[in-house]
């Protein structure tokens, strides 16, 4: 049992910290370490145009979407290289940001089931940060049951003409392409009657409206489609098999090991060891510390849990199930610390103010964005569910619309 | 990186279960529990015999020299097991103690006789209620002899030998106490049994009535060599805790998978699944902080104290989380002496207490942490 990299994996993390020392954008690097909580913002430059500069150079020095193959786009490494990129871009991997749903799930879908032709002209741009992907699969009557979803493609010779709405698709005003999962036979049950594209962002009759979040941030969108025409050769899978193609997609979002969660903790225990109350610095509070102890030994579990499946990796072995617990442990963390920072300022803790305390308001911002992290990309329930599933081997729940033709599905609960 | 167990060690752990799946299954488990032995004495006996009762202890005072990651994955085997022997007592504290602190004599008088299972060792800490610290010690030595009361001594009745702390100083310092070694059967020691939440491990009174006593370590180092002896102990018993988490968990798990209510498996009610899901992700979080805690006590890193306090929080927290909500998924059945779901309760929360509470490890990972942070 060691912490030690394989002299190999020392080679490949001395190369890449070499060409980040001499390459990245090192300006940005003490207001990229600061925003470890929400969304990055940088002061004078937007986030996407620092990101996109970022990629291009990892592109061209070979360190852009590693693991894919170099025909791609990619360098053709190993997963733990991946990890130990990864590691070493530390505070940069945040310009990543904007490109992580096409590396992490578009990309490898097209990888999967596009043409070889498609894969030569789409993916080494969307690696280079050129082309930004977008991912278009929930609507508003399919959140968790995404299957549910009922934007239209219907065939029109060599075309597909989509009608329908998207919601909460992330970086959609900033994207080029987008992958689309449509409805395309609706008297077949639900899981049956799905076919996926890709299309490109600006085509007519695609319309873009931002949400207002419930923190008064707007970083989601809603995606309407009208008439939009999409050309039969970009359909990714069979018609009809487009339910099998989105569990590629969602598989890929799971697999972000090494991607570290914030947790709140880091920010936690300096708070409150900082923190002067009438009784004395609030780490001496007895309640305070056993609140403090059981945050800490949850982060810590988590950053343990992923360096056993680093470990795997490593040893060329495909990880086991237990990095599924990672969102789900560090959302509800998230909101639990926030709320109880705020709880230790008193009535103070209800103001948002930069210029609150030392603390800019970090914990105010952190409880209004936290219950977003228990619902996107998997909400604690559903998350509970594929634990109990896949990992533990329990029966799936008793789905009623299973064998139901989806337009003899009822739509309205009262 | 390999923060993994080898594969030698994966098969140490597959023999040990292997080895307890037929040696203690739950009705060797009962035998104790009903109070028809003190401990399983077959089972001691076997586990010397494996190897497992000397397996961190060196060759040259008659272990097997392997290490403390091997006692790491047996240790998480006794507590899967629910193992009604005094084998924490006797292997995490009193060989840990002889193993930091011991002369060369004493070393090899005690070391070989636990690992023969000749001999049962226990640590006698505590004198009546709060959690350790110097203060509390009262028990007194003088011209080589104790005098005082230490309760609960866990596996004290059966113990041949105790490790016990005393105060051989009044200044209010923590090098007012010293630790001897008394052998519990040449007379000045009565043990008095307790009864306790499990009686699969005993607990007991010892009363010193100038005691003969020989110095365990120096004069002075008593609370240090404590200190150390406690991160150690903390460390494996979070194994055996870690072990009791997994095997609460599939109890639980095989239940729901077997029982039908209003039609259909139990297990398939998320009110159920959900509630095993987050056992599963205690048991997952223990199970990566002890593993930290097993790298830095099997490299005597100076980062122990923290990852033995972290691993012993966490997998108090797990076992008593899995062993709880496992009554709770059997329902009426798992409130019943006859299934063993309250076997798996009892041990979890003994072992909560056995070190020391909860909020005491709690309180020892902060200062911990901020010691390391003004560092």
């Amino acid at each position: 049992m060691n912490f030690d990299d394989t002299p190999q994996e020392a080679e490949f993390r001395a190369t890449a910290r070499k060409w980040i020392d001499a390459n990245a954008p090192k300006q940005y690097e003490a207001e990229l370490s600061k925003s470890s909580l929400g969304r990055i913002r940088l002061e004078k430059e937007e986030i996407v145009d620092v990101g996109k500069a970022w990629q291009k150079k990892k592109a061209e020095g070979g360190w852009a979407c590693l693991h894919w193959p170099k025909e791609y786009g990619g360098r053709g490494a190993s997963p733990i290289e991946k990890v130990i990129w990864q590691q070493e871009e530390g505070v940069y991997g945040k310009l990543t940001q904007p490109f992580q749903i096409g590396e992490g799930m578009c990309g490898p879908t097209v990888m999967a089931f596009g043409s070889e032709e498609h894969k030569r002209h789409y993916l080494p741009k969307l690696a280079s940060g050129e082309h930004i992907w977008c991912q278009l699969f929930s609507e508003p009557a399919g959140g968790s049951d995404v299957a549910g979803l009922r934007t239209r493609a219907e065939k029109n010779g060599d075309n597909w003409i989509v009608n329908g709405q998207k919601i909460w698709t992330s970086g959609a005003h900033y994207s080029d392409y987008g992958l689309l999962i449509t409805r395309t036979d609706p008297n077949v049950p639900k899981h049956k009657g799905l076919t996926m594209f890709f299309l490109d962002m600006k085509s007519k009759g695609v319309e873009i409206r931002p949400i207002k979040q419930a923190n008064g941030m707007q970083e989601f969108n809603e995606v309407y489609f009208t008439d939009v025409v999409i050309p039969d050769s970009q359909r990714l899978g069979a018609v009809g098999d487009g339910w099998n193609v989105s569990l590629t997609t969602l598989m890929n979002e799971r697999m972000s090991i090494g991607s570290r969660l914030a947790t709140g903790f880091p920010e936690m225990f300096e708070f409150c060891s900082n923190l002067m109350t009438d009784d004395g610095l609030a780490i001496d509070d007895p309640a305070t510390r056993s609140k403090l102890a059981s945050w800490a030994v949850k982060a810590s579990g988590l950053k343990y849990t992923s360096y056993r499946a680093i470990s795997s990796l490593s040893k060329g072995e495909r990880p086991g199930p237990e990095n599924s617990i990672g969102k789900l442990v560090s959302g509800s963390m998230l909101q639990d610390i926030a709320t109880y920072a705020m709880d230790l300022q008193g009535a103070a803790g209800v103001l948002t103010g930069a210029d609150e305390e030392a603390v800019h308001g970090q914990f105010q911002q952190m409880l209004l964005s936290s219950p977003s992290m228990r619902i996107a990309g998997g909400t604690d329930e559903i998350l509970r569910n594929i634990i109990a599933e896949r990992v533990l081997g329990l029966p799936g729940d008793i789905r009623v619309d299973k064998d139901v033709p989806f337009n003899k599905i009822p739509t309205k609960g009262r | 990186m390999n923060f993994d167990f080898s594969d030698e060690q994966k098969q140490m752990r597959d023999e040990a279960r292997k080895f307890l799946t037929e040696q203690c299954p739950p009705k060797a488990v009962r035998e104790v529990l009903d109070g028809k032995a003190p401990y399983d004495k077959a089972l001691w006996k076997g586990l010397a015999e494996m190897g497992f009762l000397g397996v961190a202890i060196p060759e040259e005072f008659g272990g097997a020299g392997a290490g403390h990651l091997e006692l790491c994955v047996i240790a998480e085997e006794m507590g899967r097991a629910n193992a009604p022997v005094p084998f924490s007592s006797t292997v995490y504290l009193a060989a840990e103690a002889l193993l930091l602190a011991g002369s060369e004599a004493q070393k090899q008088k005690w070391l070989r006789k636990i690992a023969s299972g000749e001999a049962i060792g226990t640590l006698a800490l505590f004198e009546g209620k709060g959690n350790p610290s110097p203060k509390a010690i009262k028990l007194q030595a003088s011209g080589g002899t104790l005098t005082g009361v230490k309760k609960p001594v866990p596996d004290g009745a059966i113990a041949d030998f105790a490790v016990v702390a005393a105060r051989t100083g009044s200044t209010g310092r923590d090098s007012d106490i010293s630790l001897f070694l008394v052998d519990l059967k040449t007379g000045g020691v009565e043990a008095k049994s307790l009864t306790n939440v499990d009686p699969t491990r005993g607990q007991a009174e010892l009363t010193f009535n100038n005691a003969k006593a020989e110095p365990l370590g120096a004069a002075g180092d008593g609370w240090s060599i404590l200190t150390q002896v406690l991160d150690r102990a903390a460390v494996l018993l979070a194994f055996e805790q870690v072990g009791g988490s997994d095997r609460a968990l599939e109890m639980g798990r095989d239940y729901a998978l077997d029982r039908i209510a209003f039609g259909r498996p139990i297990g398939s009610f998320q009110a159920v699944k959900h509630m095993l899901a987050d056992m599963y992700v205690s048991a997952t979080l223990a199970r990566s902080n002890c593993y930290y805690g097993a790298w830095a006590l099997s490299t005597n890193a100076a980062e122990l104290p923290e990852a033995a306090a972290a691993a012993r929080i966490s997998a108090t927290q797990a076992f008593q989380h899995c062993s709880k909500n496992n009554i709770q998924v059997h329902g009426g059945m798992g409130f019943t002496w006859e299934f063993d779901c309250h076997m798996y309760y009892r041990r979890a929360n003994a072992t909560a207490l056995t070190l020391g509470s909860l909020s005491y490890w709690e309180d020892q990972l902060i200062d911990r942490m901020r010691k390391k942070n003004a560092a």
